[in-house]
């Protein structure tokens, strides 16, 4: 996923194209197409695009249209009676903070430990740094509650660490019992997301002209130097990138929330499938909902502006 | 090359070590032994039992994998034909029209899948298309969420596609049509196999809007593996998620050989 996203640079578009199509028609896609007959027998090119967009529109735009509609009409009360109710809501408040505080605490958390990660797959090679490259994008390729799934064994009630902890000092229960907490949650978001920071990084690592590291070297930097002089500089874009992108998955994440089974942490998208399944309030979840994407769409927005000038 | 002296490499070897193998190996090697016991409670799994993947691979637990498949064929077949689609058309267009495009396409990233199946299962519910409570609506959620990383993968590589090869085919008197068909395409080849594997193996794992809207004849592996976990059947839940992870792995892998075929050609 990272790679794909980190890959998609605006093409050049061809000079020549801007004279085919009426600059009107080039600001939306959903605009009616040029006047077919302007240039004789074909088509102009954006009719080409509207079959796709078409479908798109009935399956994403007309759907998400209805949620914003839902949310803003209510059975009872005024258009905005909905927001204020939701909004002013305890629970909402503190899903919204939840939200925001773990999606923070995973993103830095994911930038440490993938960059340390990175920096030693790439400039301290072992013999097997490649299968580990290669085992992180297959990690990339399972679902997120696998780990929430394997923390349960790892530091649940009677998992292995607080196992071993009775055996080791024969107490009666381990110290752990953060797994329902939001620590629980956010260890298993910087365990699953942080192989989407590690991706960008190692192709930007694989840029970098290792001859400015052995000039640097020789001149006397140590290592610490050369990473905050050398290696950090051409990494920050692909930080920025991978950073932001990490960021927007965490804001929607919701496997590991839903897996931990924790009733105390509640995130936006939590509170969304809550209200819509489990109490059967869809305009208060359309509400939820329309928060949601807002908050999202508006980072990841950030995100491709972020990316797209570091892949220029 | 980073670090010189040896006491220093094999420091960061250690550091990685530690920070690599408890986060990243120990979750999948303990997803898979829990599958294997019958029993665990303390340090290590006891009473070894290769139960679970009996039952995993019957009754309503296999009809889930189909389930599963099934959907995820289809949502990929589909969303790759959309993606692919779209992006052949928008790298025709100009800038500001691709962008547009660009933004539209990847607009199911940006929103929560959450949100998707909600806005999804509140369209059609109501006429005048009634989906509800059928398959459909399941595999269409899917093929609105992936088909944003197929347009995405397709998109990406037409970037990098070499033009000379249809300018010469159209300087050979090839129409366009067949220029898309027996030049564009197939050199597209790799990276829509590659498009459809990522399509594949994320409509597998999909949870998020599937919980929103799957019908109870329709349920796909991951909400098979939440119910069963929910209710505290662990071991069962584990194994149902290797047998997740094996069948995403092989298609993948199959997937991945097609790409290495091509590529020859």
């Amino acid at each position: 996923m990272a790679e794909a996203t980190g890959l998609a640079a605006p093409a050049a578009a061809d000079d020549d194209q801007a004279t085919l199509h009426a600059p009107a028609g080039a600001s939306a896609p959903s605009s009616p197409p040029p006047a077919p007959a302007a240039r004789g027998r074909r088509l102009p090119r954006v009719v080409w695009a509207l079959p796709p967009v078409a479908v798109l529109g009935v399956v994403l735009l007309y759907p998400l249209a209805l949620v914003v509609q839902q949310s803003l009409a209510p059975d009872r009360g005024g258009a905005f009676s909905g927001y204020t109710a939701v909004l002013g809501s305890a629970a909402f408040r503190e899903a919204l903070g939840t939200t925001v505080w773990l999606a923070a605490g995973a993103t830095v958390g994911c930038l440490l430990l993938g960059f340390v990660l990175a920096l030693i797959i790439a400039f301290v090679p072992f013999p097997g740094a490649r299968a580990v490259a290669k085992f992180i994008d297959v990690f990339l390729s399972f679902p997120s509650f696998l780990i929430t799934l394997a923390l349960l064994f790892i530091y649940g009630t009677v998992g292995m660490a607080n196992g071993v902890w009775t055996d080791v000092t024969g107490a009666s229960e381990g110290p752990f019992h953060f797994l329902t907490t939001p620590w629980g949650v956010l260890l298993a978001e910087i365990t699953y997301f942080t192989p989407f920071v590690v991706r960008p990084l190692l192709a930007a690592f694989s840029q970098l002209d290792t001859a400015q590291l052995e000039v640097a070297s020789s001149l006397g930097a140590g290592p610490a130097r050369v990473i905050r002089r050398v290696i950090l500089p051409e990494a920050l874009p692909a930080l920025a990138a991978g950073g932001s992108l990490v960021l927007v998955m965490c804001l929607n994440e919701f496997g590991i929330v839903l897996f931990t089974g924790a009733k105390d942490v509640t995130t936006l998208p939590m509170l969304v499938y809550g209200k819509a399944i489990l109490e059967s309030d869809y305009p208060a979840a359309c509400v939820v909902a329309v928060v949601n994407i807002v908050i999202s769409v508006g980072l990841f927005g950030l995100y491709r502006v972020v990316s797209k000038r570091a892949g220029a | 090359m980073l670090v010189h002296s040896k006491a220093g490499r094999w420091a960061a070897w250690a550091l990685f070590a530690v920070l690599f193998l408890p986060l990243f190996a120990l979750p999948l090697v303990v997803v898979v032994a829990a599958s294997f016991a019958g029993h665990w409670s303390g340090a290590f799994p006891s009473d070894p039992t290769t139960g679970h993947y009996a039952a995993a691979v019957r009754g309503e637990s296999l009809q889930a994998l189909t389930t599963s498949l099934v959907t995820a064929v289809v949502a990929s077949l589909l969303a790759l034909v959309l993606g692919t689609w779209a992006a052949l058309a928008a790298a025709r267009l100009g800038r500001r029209t691709k962008r547009s495009l660009d933004a539209l396409f990847m607009l199911p990233v940006a929103v929560p899948s959450v949100v998707i199946g909600l806005a999804v299962l509140v369209a059609f519910s109501r006429p005048p298309l009634l989906l509800n409570g059928t398959s459909s609506i399941v595999v269409l959620a899917h093929t609105v969420l992936v088909t944003a990383f197929a347009y995405q993968s397709v998109s990406a590589a037409i970037v990098r596609l070499d033009p000379a090869y249809e300018q010469a085919a159209a300087s050979l008197g090839a129409s366009p049509g067949y220029v898309l068909w027996r030049v564009r395409l197939p050199l597209l080849l790799p990276s829509l196999t590659a498009a459809g594997g990522l399509c594949f193996a994320l409509s597998m794992g999909e949870l998020s809007a599937t919980m929103m809207l799957y019908p109870p004849d329709w349920v796909p592996l991951p909400v098979r593996i939440f119910t069963a976990t929910d209710r505290g059947s662990l071991f069962s839940g584990s194994a149902l998620a290797v047998v997740l992870m094996a069948a995403t792995l092989l298609v993948l892998l199959a997937v991945s050989r097609i790409r290495t075929r091509a590529s020859y050609r």
